[in-house]
């Protein structure tokens, strides 16, 4: 048997690590959605979801249930092939990007076989990105296209013209940051940050401002979101290009919609700051109680505020949460050898955690843009912008050298 | 059979199959997608010679931005099925013979050529983006330049017609 695993190990492992990877990202995707409905509920003054468990935290279970258990009514005259390939489309090319983002900096060998954090590690994982972000367009274009609804064509020809417009900015936006680091691997540009072991300063934000921005403007136009959100604007055109999807299909648009916005905020985290690095210098080994420090109050907040919830449930599961989260910190304290290994996805998590919120924050608060001026400010004022990022990045460069 | 014949057996069928379904598919956009599926696989094909930088850029300029325009201008003009006219049973009568006679020509090619050809050896010279760029701005620089004029003057060249009405 250990025979059979050290053989086949490169196959194995790498099956178990896309199965765990795609179970995380379904689970953080339906508590995206929460989060999402909460923290715009909050931005408006409501309440959010709160029924279904405390603090509604049971809504995704129960939108998932609905989900499948819901009527699949298929239109009259749509495109049979387009129609079925869409979502599956869609879906599949958003949960491909996570496999080339590295989450941490260990390696470490199971049976034999040396692997890392993250599924994949290829020298131009950068570009496979964009390539997955090239294709990715047909789902919505194809979606729109093949269900045969006025509405539906109108939203899927938005969205290819404006992500065809703002691939480019997407792409010009990158090669300041591919400029200082001189390598199209992930790792490499996170490694490269790492290089001056002086934490927040040496990160990629400071000299690619510009290229910051208009990477995630036109990171959110790529992933159809406020204020980018015309192929499904829904004032305009019903729902756009998912108009005639329900039930589990229009269920993986919107996973595929969610996990897009993980891998960007996986990418602004890689390419602008610092991925998976602590943002104090290497010499503050203090910090690594961080985490720890972090989980203690949370779970006393979480017990205080448990025990006076209105239902039964909500009083035995928060404070149950609650005490496990305040073991784990403890243990933390306690054992602090395996502080070294959380580290890097804490630090990791909690960066992707904040452009996520960033996402949520932005839906809360900007109106929609007219098409012509989507359109304008793509092509006449974000692609100029990121050209003079190139321009003014190798010049510095050229003038004094890479730091 | 290695792994990578087997692969390359794989996409290469897909590849073929692609590319005979783009010419039998009567829609527009489904032939379309099976120009996709032959960009893919070629992407595919090149991965497996190592060539990543060429399989990344396959996908990105011919699976995206030129197959989303293909796409984009069928859907503009909502194009109907395909029609067949006397033409179209002409070139069926004469293409098919046509193309037999010519896949004939290269296989009997192949063949006397020594029947297998070595494979080429995964030279990781060539295949690394950074001795590619660097080959691509000092020996090659006035192929890369002028082709990027040539480019260019297309870009001017569809400006100006698509401005001539006003």
């Amino acid at each position: 048997m250990s025979e059979f695993l050290t053989h086949y190990a490169f196959l194995i492992v790498p099956i178990i690590k896309i199965a765990i990877l795609v179970l995380l990202v379904l689970t953080v995707d339906a508590y995206l959605t929460w989060l999402e409905r909460k923290v715009i509920a909050h931005i408006q003054t409501r309440w959010g979801p709160y029924r279904v468990g405390p603090h509604g935290l049971l809504q995704p279970l129960a939108d998932g249930v609905k989900f499948i258990f819901k009527e699949d009514p298929m239109p009259a005259g749509v495109d049979k092939i387009a129609y079925f390939l869409a979502p599956f489309l869609t879906l599949m090319l958003a949960l491909t990007s996570l496999a080339v983002i590295p989450f941490g900096p260990q390696r470490f060998t199971v049976w034999g076989y040396e692997t890392h954090v993250g599924i994949a590690d290829v020298n131009i994982s950068l570009l496979v990105l964009f390539a997955i972000t090239a294709l990715a367009v047909y789902g919505v274009a194809l979606a729109g296209w093949a269900s045969n609804n006025k509405y539906s064509l109108l939203g899927g020809l938005r969205s290819s013209a404006q992500m065809i417009s703002y691939e480019l900015a997407l792409t010009l936006s990158v090669v300041g940051v591919l400029l200082i680091a001189g390598d199209f691997s992930l790792r490499g540009i996170v490694e490269q940050q790492a290089q001056s072991g002086k934490g927040l300063v040496s990160w990629n934000i400071f000299p690619q401002i510009i290229g910051f921005l208009c990477f995630f403007t036109a990171a959110i136009a790529e992933t159809n979101r406020v204020p980018f959100d015309l192929p499904e604007a829904e004032s305009e055109l019903v729902a756009g290009f998912h108009t005639e999807y329900a039930s589990m299909k229009f269920a993986m648009f919107f996973i595929a919609e969610y996990t897009s916005m993980i891998t960007v905020s996986c990418l602004c985290t890689i390419l602008f700051f610092g991925g998976w690095l602590s943002p104090f210098p290497v010499s503050w080994t203090f910090t690594q109680f961080l985490p720890s420090v972090l989980l203690i109050p949370f779970g006393l907040w979480m017990i205080y505020d448990g025990i006076r919830y209105e239902t039964i449930f909500g009083r035995v599961l928060l404070p149950g949460v609650g005490t496990a989260l305040l073991a784990l910190g403890g243990a933390l304290l306690a054992f602090p050898v395996i502080n070294g290994y959380i580290q890097g996805p804490f630090w990791f998590l909690a960066k992707v955690f904040v452009f996520l919120f960033v996402y949520i924050w932005m839906r809360g608060t900007l109106p929609r843009f007219r098409y012509d001026q989507l359109m304008s400010f793509g092509w006449k004022f974000l692609l100029p912008v990121s050209i003079a990022n190139v321009v003014l990045t190798s010049v510095a460069i050229l003038i004094w050298g890479k730091h | 059979m290695t792994a990578p014949l087997i692969i390359f057996f794989v996409l290469a069928a897909l590849a073929v199959l692609g590319a005979v379904s783009l010419i039998l598919q009567r829609h527009p956009i489904h032939s379309a997608l099976s120009l996709i599926v032959v960009m893919v696989a070629l992407a595919g094909l090149y991965l497996l010679m190592g060539a990543e930088f060429v399989a990344a850029v396959q996908i990105i300029v011919y699976g995206g931005a030129i197959m989303v325009l293909f796409i984009f201008v069928i859907m503009l003009l909502n194009a109907g099925l395909e029609e067949r006219t006397n033409f179209s049973r002409l070139a069926t009568y004469a293409g098919i013979p046509l193309a037999l006679a010519v896949s004939g020509l290269i296989a009997a090619a192949i063949v006397r050529s020594g029947g297998y050809l070595p494979a080429p050896a995964p030279s990781g010279a060539l295949t690394s983006t950074k001795t590619l760029s660097m080959l691509l701005f000092t020996e090659f620089v006035y192929p890369f330049e002028l082709t990027s004029f040539l480019i260019l003057v297309a870009i001017l060249g569809a400006i100006v017609l698509a401005q001539r009405e006003n």
